[in-house]
């Protein structure tokens, strides 16, 4: 007897119920900050010229911005990781069967439609706010897609494997600190050219970079390329480094899962239980 | 209620083997942490459909030993069959035949009562047969449990008593043969628990499950279960339905009498011979005799307090060979 199949329609059921929790009520406003404020952002930036190169800082910001929204999956997963661990969601699971992988498939699909919505959110008043981006071009959108695809593969399946190490809310916290810095040398709120050398390097060892630089590549007219380095799109490369943490993320991350599920058990939850409970008191 | 299932006519339906009747076969079970032995050679059975406790106080190794029957922790070493199959190799299959209800769960805050216990039920539909038909329906079974009016606001909001009983729900939807309960009634007050009790009273009856609760309380285990299996220091110490367990070790009396301004206690088998012969001794001056009949409390106080000194001095003591009592 196979349950693959319904353990996936149980976890598509499960992603939608939760995705409709983390839009209603109080939660649809801790949703909105984060998109409304990067907006904002662009909007206040959208007549700063890039040196002489012709381009406004907006214009680039936007589609950047598309790509960290994108990355910052990893962030959502370990969070939410760490929250099901620590109030014993996640131990029901194993406690049912095929309760992980309807649990998996639940959270992946609510966190890609969350990211979808941020998107959604950026994007369709970010069109009216700058000037310059191409959306009316097909091969925008088939460009964002394949971009789409394999950043929200690759950073969600980092996101469990980190999520699987982390075991606290707190820690997951911490995590959120070198994720920023990341950010912030990735090329999204400014050209990543002009950071010295050993900084683009470590950039172009993670996703974020390139999930910037693929939305870039998707919406910004070619000739635009001039800020990035070696003055091209680099498809090739994007598609080679994206798709790489993918098929890491997606060989390595069940694994990794796996073994922190067999961890779980009523004790070790009542044990971090009492830990919480200790820092609160 | 849904209809009632006659289990010796599926017995023969499933797939895996099923030892002889029996759910749940333990033997010489151990489990080691570095040098500390937390269970020492743990043998038991427990029957189909039989409501077994496991008794003890806090730290005799209850929840470890339920943790290894449902295949959330690895042994050191012994036997372990479980619905016919060693927990560490259980599958998914194996998994939908049995329900788990842990100490507190705190799982799924934002989720309403029949959105979860739907979703839970969805799992355990791969695994329906035409004998034992899977999920429970979920009005029928938030009524059971007396959570109808509950079942469209969000769990966060139950009270503690409701809560548990969504999590027995929970444990019931897949229609288990086995439920295991773990220390179910921590934390709930007088009526949540009475409450709880006669919830648990129906698992057996009308879902015809086996099972398995561990608790800390002698109260709770004479109430609920057939049989009770006292655990202490990692070892069983006991093993009996209540009125055997009261029979054999709870067999002495307490005679209290005071005399010359002293108040003496004895524990006697014959309380009757006993004040016999103390009358016939000291006759006039004997003041305030009482008799109280041993409980099992008493009983069970002892047993542990042996298994502690035992553990704490055991040079001083003469080791109890496994399984002493029967």
């Amino acid at each position: 007897m196979t349950a693959v199949a319904p353990a996936l329609r149980a976890g598509v059921g499960r992603g939608l119920i939760e995705l409709r929790q983390a839009f209603t009520g109080m939660e649809l406003v801790n949703q909105l900050l984060w998109p409304v404020a990067t907006l904002a952002a662009v909007f206040f930036l959208r007549d700063i010229a890039i040196g002489s190169t012709g381009y406004r800082l907006g214009t680039i910001i936007l589609p950047g911005a598309l790509g960290m929204f994108v990355a910052l999956g990893a962030l959502l997963v370990v969070q939410q990781l760490a929250a099901d661990r620590e109030d014993g969601t996640l131990l029901r699971a194993k406690a049912s069967p095929n309760g992980i992988r309807a649990y998996l498939v639940g959270k992946l699909v609510q966190i890609s439609a969350t990211i979808l919505a941020y998107l959604a959110i950026i994007l369709i008043p970010g069109v009216f706010l700058v000037s310059g981006l191409e959306i009316a071009d097909p091969t925008s959108w088939i460009t964002f897609a394949w971009v789409l695809l394999l950043g929200l593969v690759a950073t969600q399946t980092i996101g469990a494997m980190l999520g699987s190490v982390v075991a606290t809310p707190r820690g997951a916290g911490y995590l959120s600190l070198p994720v920023l810095g990341l950010i912030a040398i990735s090329g999204i709120f400014a050209p990543i050219t002009g950071l010295p050398d050993w900084l683009q390097w470590i950039a172009q060892v993670f996703p974020v970079y390139w999930l910037g630089l693929g939305m870039r590549a998707a919406f910004l007219p070619d000739e635009a390329a001039i800020v990035e380095i070696g003055e091209s799109w680099r498809h090739l490369e994007t598609a080679a480094v994206l798709g790489a943490w993918a098929v890491v993320g997606l060989v390595l991350a069940p694994v990794v899962l796996r073994r922190m599920a067999r961890r779980e058990s009523g004790s070790s939850v009542a044990r971090r239980r009492e830990r919480a409970m200790q820092r609160v008191g | 209620m849904p209809n009632r299932v006659d289990r010796a006519s599926f017995a023969g339906e499933e797939t895996m083997p099923d030892s002889g009747g029996l759910s749940i076969e333990v033997d010489g079970l151990r489990l080691r942490y570095g040098t500390t032995e937390v269970l020492h050679g743990v043998s038991f059975q427990v029957r189909r459909g039989e409501v077994l406790a496991l008794l003890g106080p806090n730290g005799a190794g209850k929840t470890s030993t339920i943790e290894i029957l449902e295949g959330f922790r690895m042994r050191s070493a012994g036997r372990v069959d479980v619905l016919g199959v060693d927990p560490a190799l259980g599958t998914e299959h194996w998994r939908a035949r049995m329900g788990i209800v842990l100490q507190s769960w705190r799982d799924h805050p934002k989720w309403r009562v029949r959105e979860l216990l739907a979703f839970q039920g969805s799992l355990y539909a791969p695994y329906s047969t035409p004998v034992i038909r899977r999920p429970w329906d979920v009005d029928d079974l938030l009524a059971a449990v007396g959570l109808a009016e509950q079942a469209d606001r969000p769990i966060k909001v139950l009270s503690g008593g409701q809560r548990r009983r969504l999590d027995v729900a929970i444990g019931l939807v897949g229609r288990p043969e086995l439920v295991f309960l773990d220390e179910p009634t921590t934390g709930l007050d007088p009526k949540a628990r009475r409450d709880f009790h006669a919830l648990v009273r129906r698992i057996r009856d009308e879902f015809e499950a086996t099972v398995l609760i561990t608790t800390h309380d002698l109260d709770e285990a004479e109430k609920l279960a057939d049989r009770i299996i006292i655990l202490a220091e990692g070892g069983i110490v006991a093993d009996g339905t209540p009125s055997q367990l009261t029979r054999q070790i709870a067999g002495h009396d307490e005679v209290s009498w005071v005399h010359g301004g002293a108040r003496q206690v004895r524990h006697v088998a014959d309380s009757t011979a006993f004040a016999r012969g103390l009358f016939a001794r000291d006759g006039n001056s004997i003041r305030e005799l009482e008799i109280r009949r041993a409980t099992l409390e008493d009983a069970y106080l002892a047993l542990v307090r042996n298994a502690e000194q035992a553990a704490a001095h055991p040079a001083e003591v003469a080791p109890e060979p496994d399984g002493a009592s029967r």
